[in-house]
């Protein structure tokens, strides 16, 4: 498929496979087996400015959008979604700064991300609140020039690695999403620290890490938007990086794609190459035609976004839910095609499998992203009546 | 610091034709890359401008598509690149191409160190560095695996040997022909691939430079390619066996005579 790339996509594109294909690649099980988050590589990353594509040029960036962004983490997600994850986890945790912050919020931190001297986070989830966000019980209380925050934070990916960190927090639980706000915090704030190192199914090198706040002073500087508007400043992130989770989805599927393909032409039984069977031929002609197809419509939401399209939330899910499901299939498909060979951790489709499960749930179970394009659904056939 | 890497672009895979009739490579329908051992050449440079500031100009002859070697190296950082590229120049042999490539330097003006690749894949000769350091009458050090310090006009350096490495030090400016040892050669940034996809390239030909046209191209090459062929595979040697050595001496000599060579 020729997806008519401008010039400059397509050497964001080019420089990102080639960056996944001699650096990260020949690296992916080693980081995978020690679950050691991969510094040597995000430092490729950010000397080849990949941190700096969706940020606007007046703050450090290039002056791409969500589109540029998900090209650097389709490629990446080829070769490990692990490294993919983290390069993306610094979007989510920035873009909440980008969308809703200051200039001089913009000016203190965007630059940094842009650069990939220092990593962003984003701060959602607990315990006890999952799909739930709005059951969250971190506590921000304002106090003079400051806010103190109290509680814990669950599975936040970048977590103790990254130096910035967007955290949601409720000033009024009894409110629900009306009484959440969210906050910049930085690594080395007093009463900011960090709890348990999660050990994953898959993406293992990646950190994904307890936050604990304990009286932890935030200066009122670092208010995000308005108090009582964290809710939607977390959907409102979401929607915009949902593309990049489904852009990770269409490169672990590829990136497995690949592998079988390579290995249906090389592996023989029954004296043909088993890619000869029309057994595993078809299951290659679904595995291709569904990336294709999960590919086309992440791309067109991605390009919907930077068109600036406001109402995005139903084709953000689409993307997100259809890609990461193709994700699952087709990692599944290509375990299947190694046979015995995939299940083992000598070849990395095995890798591939694990990872692509959690596409189906991070940023939005598929659940959720059903409930919201339905939803949508039922809106507009309403509106309609 | 003034740095100056000179890069070759070479065919990009060994299984490459040759003509027949000149005993050269046949290069149409061959995909090119930067010779890689350049790639650690100008890697260096790159450290070397990281930690003391300065300006890397890198200089290729070759055709006008060599254009595309220059560019790369744009894109991981390189300040200037000058391609040298005349029909006159066509044909040349090491002592030609380092002929030329050290006037082009000359041409350039005040220069501190040069850095090349220990020799190019296709050509394998390891000539033109030293060859370019003779004609400019600058000491050189071959096979450097390691710049320990540059300071007060001079250079450190390592240089390996089969069994290890000597330790050299240099007057500056001088030429160092690099290994891979100095480091894993860096990715390009999107910044400075954009940079290089836009940059003109500036292009001398024999006119630009102060040369005695016999010295260049095929007139001022000396060597004569008289044919290429692969070496004849040789059998592998015979192990005379025995219990004691010197039984082997007897069955050694023995089968000496048995073939009529004693």
């Amino acid at each position: 498929m020729n997806y008519f790339l401008t010039e400059e996509q397509q050497i964001i594109k080019e420089l990102s496979g080639k960056i996944a294909d001699e650096k990260i690649a020949p690296r992916a099980a080693e980081f995978d087996e020690a679950e050691e988050f991969p510094w040597d590589l995000i430092k490729i990353l950010a000397e080849s400015d990949l941190f700096a594509v969706w940020v606007p040029e007046e703050y450090g960036g290039l002056g791409g959008g969500v589109f540029e962004q998900c090209l650097v983490v389709e490629e990446l997600s080829r070769a490990c979604a692990a490294v993919a994850v983290s390069y993306a986890a610094s979007a989510l945790g920035g873009f909440p700064i980008l969308l809703f912050g200051t200039d001089e919020q913009k000016q203190k931190f965007m630059p940094d991300i842009a650069s990939g001297s220092k990593l962003a986070a984003f701060a959602l989830t607990e315990p006890d609140a999952g799909s739930d966000a709005g059951n969250i019980r971190t506590t921000a209380t304002r106090n003079e020039d400051h806010y103190v925050l109290n509680g814990t934070k669950q599975w936040i990916t970048n977590g103790g690695e990254a130096d910035i960190y967007t955290v949601i927090a409720t000033m009024n639980p009894e409110k629900g999403p009306r009484g959440m706000t969210a906050f910049i915090v930085e690594k080395g704030t007093p009463g900011f620290d960090f709890g348990k190192k999660e050990k994953k199914m898959g993406i293992r090198s990646s950190s994904t890490r307890e936050l604990i706040f304990k009286d932890c002073k935030v200066p009122a500087c670092n208010l995000l938007d308005r108090e009582g508007k964290g809710f939607l400043i977390a959907m409102r992130t979401l929607d915009r990086t949902r593309p990049g989770v489904a852009a990770q989805a269409v490169g672990i599927a590829q990136g497995a794609l690949d592998k079988a393909a390579e290995y249906a032409t090389t592996r023989v039984q029954f004296g043909k190459k088993i890619g000869e069977f029309q057994a595993i031929e078809h299951m290659l002609a679904d595995m291709a035609t569904q990336i294709e197809a999960a590919r086309s419509l992440v791309y067109n939401v991605a390009w919907m976004i930077d068109a600036g399209e406001r109402n995005i939330s139903k084709a953000s899910a689409m993307a997100k839910l259809f890609a990461s499901d193709v994700a699952m299939k087709v990692t599944c498909d290509a375990v299947q095609i190694f046979g015995g060979y995939g299940y083992m951790r000598d070849y990395p489709v095995e890798k591939m499998m694990r990872d692509a499960k959690i596409t189906q749930i991070y940023e939005g179970t598929n659940q959720i992203q059903r409930s919201i394009i339905g939803s949508a659904v039922v809106k507009e056939a309403l509106r309609h009546k | 610091m003034n740095l100056v890497v000179l890069i070759k672009q070479v065919p990009d895979t060994t299984d490459v034709k040759i003509d027949r009739n000149t005993n050269t490579l046949i290069r149409e329908g061959v995909s090119s890359i930067v010779n890689p051992f350049d790639m650690y050449a100008v890697e260096q440079a790159l450290q070397i401008r990281d930690e003391h500031g300065g300006k890397i100009t890198c200089i290729t002859m070759g055709p006008p598509q060599a254009e595309t070697a220059l560019r790369e190296t744009l894109a991981l950082g390189v300040d200037e690149t000058i391609l040298l590229s005349d029909r006159a120049f066509a044909g040349a042999d090491t002592l030609a191409t380092s002929y030329t490539l050290a006037k082009a330097i000359s041409e350039l003006g005040e220069f501190d160190l040069i850095i090349c690749g220990k020799q190019a894949i296709d050509g394998d000769t390891a000539q033109v560095g030293p060859g370019i350091a003779e004609h400019l009458d600058i000491p050189h050090v071959t096979y450097v695996s390691k710049v320990e310090e540059i300071a007060n006009r001079h250079i450190h350096v390592r240089r390996m040997t089969e069994e290890g490495y000597d330790v050299i030090a240099s007057s500056l400016p001088a030429l160092i022909t690099v290994v891979k040892e100095i480091g894993e050669p860096r990715m390009p940034s999107i910044r400075g691939t954009i940079k290089a996809r836009k940059a003109s390239i500036t292009t001398w030909t024999a006119k630009d430079l102060k040369i005695n046209e016999e010295m260049v191209g095929l007139s001022g090459s000396p060597t004569q390619v008289m044919r290429i062929f692969a070496p004849e595979i040789r059998p592998g040697g015979e192990i005379i066996e025995g219990d004691s050595p010197a039984e082997k001496a007897k069955n050694l000599i023995s089968r000496l005579k048995e073939s009529h060579i004693l």
